[in-house]
């Protein structure tokens, strides 16, 4: 299948310090059209700069120094503003973990949702507020006509988060990038997001990224995974073969230290030390400092991420039998 | 290990006034209203449910750091709530908190060493030489450098604040702990090493845990017995292992149904809830959950039902699990 989105070599650095720091270190995926790739990772992962590197949003503290970004085979990276302007919002879209900062509070939500289909499909006004309402009814919001008047604080954390999904899926885009769509939200609220999120996405063949910290989360939507850690790739493969066979000792250890809701077990996996600082990151693997395997070459330079398997590449210098055993 | 009851809640409410603009009767949030819960010495009771349900208003009615409407806390066959301040204050020596944010509940001007010092002051509790040592024994119980008692909290990680935080609540050497989302602001790999040291502490000092958090998994792994909480009420209470096998109470049934699973190829069976939480101001009349309820009958929207035992030794607060006839399938296609 083609393509959406086909990220390469995406290195972000701070733009004051742009020779010692590291957001993301060479970073490569692509996401094809109906994929759903989930992206792990923990605070200082990156993976939230990572979506906004590929919506052109990055803060301007941060900068792409190296990289390619192509979505939809219009090569991005390096451009001005105004071409990543031309994709936002109507080839891409993204939605974001807290809605209620991303919705205007002093706009009706019928008016946020008007607004992308009058300045991106172009609707005249009747037509969009006839499109707005489909569109609510689309993302299952009860009683979608009475809702259209409704400021965002007059709905439920859930209720807004609809109401950015529909506003995401106002232009059609043919990529959707969600930052950790449903952590701010309940349990039960949260499953309801999901199995929303995925309904739509088979409906509408979307290529869809979705960025979490929640493993959880990435066995019930993904069909491919990333594990970010640090700025770098350290495995990507199908989202069965990183929980049957996890091959970098990160994605191992993180797969051990979550408890398991649907067995006892006795003792959770921890991973010694935390993860390093943008500004102070080491110069080999960048998991080294706390990983258990660890041996002097994994300490020289970075291990480069290669394929182990079909679809399944790992970023680890033992995964390839690489290290002396010892003795 | 467990057995005798150590601190009990009886019959308690915490209702807190809402200011309403214009004219009408104020408006009462019914936080908690009417929970009796015993926690057993030596267990850990998982208290689980969604945002608004009142468990950290329940969590901070156990240690009277609010005052309950109405009802008892019994702490060994006292009742905390009659106590005069000296009194509580001695209490507390034994009943402490921990917190969610590792940020927000340190003191940024004080040192680690003096933020654990603090309750020894507090307590008049040994001079200077002594309480230096007490400090340093804690920095190793919760495996911190004994250096950080003269460094900042700033100075720290997210999980190592959450040591600090802990070490605090030891201080005192307490027998029972709320622990308060205490690893929810936590990334994973870090928040598996605070859940075992909370582990081996309970093992080497004996302590009583009454675990908050919305995250199941964490809840189930760490539990001896879970509580789970609706709008205000205890809707189930049974062994960890129980519930989880086999929730009875239909909330109970929605709200692990929801949880995502931990395995692509594990079955999804989904009990999806109807409309949202009712306002803790605006509570249903007979059962609570009876307008979400897919098994709801006339009766469940009269009368309110009380948490009575089942056979098996779990507890259920619903009219059709206490006479037998709640079907033990969840009903298909009524969950819109």
């Amino acid at each position: 299948m083609a393509d959406v989105l086909a990220v390469e070599g995406l290195t972000v650095r701070l733009a004051a310090n742009p020779d010692r720091s590291s957001i993301l270190d060479d970073v490569g995926f692509t996401v094809s059209e109906g994929e759903v790739l989930g992206i792990v990772g923990e605070s200082g992962s990156g993976k939230s700069m990572l979506a906004l590197s590929v919506m052109g949003l990055l803060p301007p503290a941060l900068t792409i120094r190296a990289g390619r970004i192509s979505v939809l085979g219009d090569e991005l990276a390096g451009r001005p503003r105004e071409a990543w302007r031309s994709h936002r919002g109507r080839d891409m879209a993204m939605i974001f973990q807290e809605p209620m900062t991303s919705l205007n509070p002093v706009m009706r939500v019928g008016s946020q949702i008007t607004e992308v289909l009058r300045w991106r499909g172009g609707l005249g006004r009747t037509r969009a507020r006839q499109r707005a309402l489909e569109l609510l009814e689309q993302v299952e919001i009860p009683s979608p006509r009475s809702r259209l008047d409704a400021f965002p604080h007059e709905l439920s954390g859930g209720m807004r988060q609809r109401v950015m999904i529909a506003i995401a899926l106002a232009a059609s885009p043919k990529l959707l990038i969600a930052d950790e769509p449903s952590t701010a939200l309940d349990v039960t609220v949260q499953a309801q997001i999901l199995d929303l999120l995925r309904s739509l996405q088979r409906q509408s063949g979307l290529a869809m990224i979705l960025i979490t910290h929640d493993l959880g989360v990435i066995a019930e939507i993904a069909d491919r995974v990333m594990v970010l850690y640090a700025g770098r790739v350290a495995e990507t493969a199908p989202v069965r073969s990183i929980f049957n066979a996890p091959a970098h000792p990160y994605t191992q250890v993180l797969l051990g230290s979550i408890p398991d809701i649907a067995a006892q077990r006795a003792r959770l996996a921890t991973i010694p030390g935390s993860v390093p600082d943008a500004l102070n990151m080491p110069p080999g693997c960048r998991f080294a400092p706390r990983c258990q395997y660890c041996q002097p070459p994994c300490e020289m330079s970075p291990p480069a991420l290669r394929p182990l398997a079909t679809d399944h590449n790992v970023a680890c210098l033992r995964a390839f039998g690489e290290l002396a055993v010892p003795a | 290990m467990s057995g005798a009851v150590l601190i009990e809640a009886r019959g308690v409410h915490k209702h807190f006034p809402m200011r309403t603009s214009g004219f009408g009767a104020a408006a009462v949030v019914r936080a908690v209203d009417g929970v009796d819960l015993g926690i057993r010495k030596g267990e850990t009771l998982g208290l689980v449910g969604e945002s608004g349900c009142g468990k950290s208003t329940l969590g901070r009615l156990f240690l009277r750091l609010i005052e309950p409407t109405d009802g008892a806390i019994l702490h060994k066959g006292t009742d905390l709530t009659s106590l005069r301040r000296g009194a509580l204050r001695a209490r507390r020596r034994d009943l402490q908190i921990i917190f969610q944010d590792p940020f927000g509940s340190l003191n940024p001007r004080k040192t680690v060493g003096a933020i654990i010092a603090e309750a020894y002051a507090i307590h008049g509790l040994g001079d200077r030489t002594e309480r230096a040592r007490w400090v340093a024994a804690t920095l190793d119980l919760v495996a911190l450098p004994r250096d950080a008692a003269r460094r900042y909290p700033h100075e720290f990680s997210g999980g190592q604040r959450q040591r600090i935080g802990i070490a605090r609540a030891l201080a005192l050497k307490p027998e029972f702990i709320v622990c308060d989302e205490a690893v929810s602001a936590l990334d994973v790999s870090v928040q598996s090493q605070i859940i075992n040291l909370m582990q081996d502490l309970q093992q080497e000092l004996g302590l009583t845990y009454l675990f908050i958090s919305h995250n199941l998994a964490v809840v189930r792994h760490i539990s001896t017995r879970i509580a789970v909480m609706y709008l205000g009420r205890i809707v189930e209470l049974a062994d960890a292992d129980a519930l989880f096998a086999h929730p009875v109470h239909p909330y109970t049934r929605a709200l692990l149904s929801a949880v995502p699973v931990s395995h692509p190829d594990q079955p999804r069976h989904r009990h999806m809830l109807r409309g949202d939480v009712p306002s803790a101001t605006a509570v249903p009349k007979g059962c609570r959950f009876a307008p979400r309820c897919s098994f709801a009958e006339p009766r469940c929207l009269e009368l309110d039902p009380e948490l009575s035992r089942l056979d098996d030794g779990r507890a259920v607060a619903c009219l059709l699990a206490a006479d037998g006839t709640l079907p033990a399938e969840q009903r298909g296609g009524e969950a819109d």
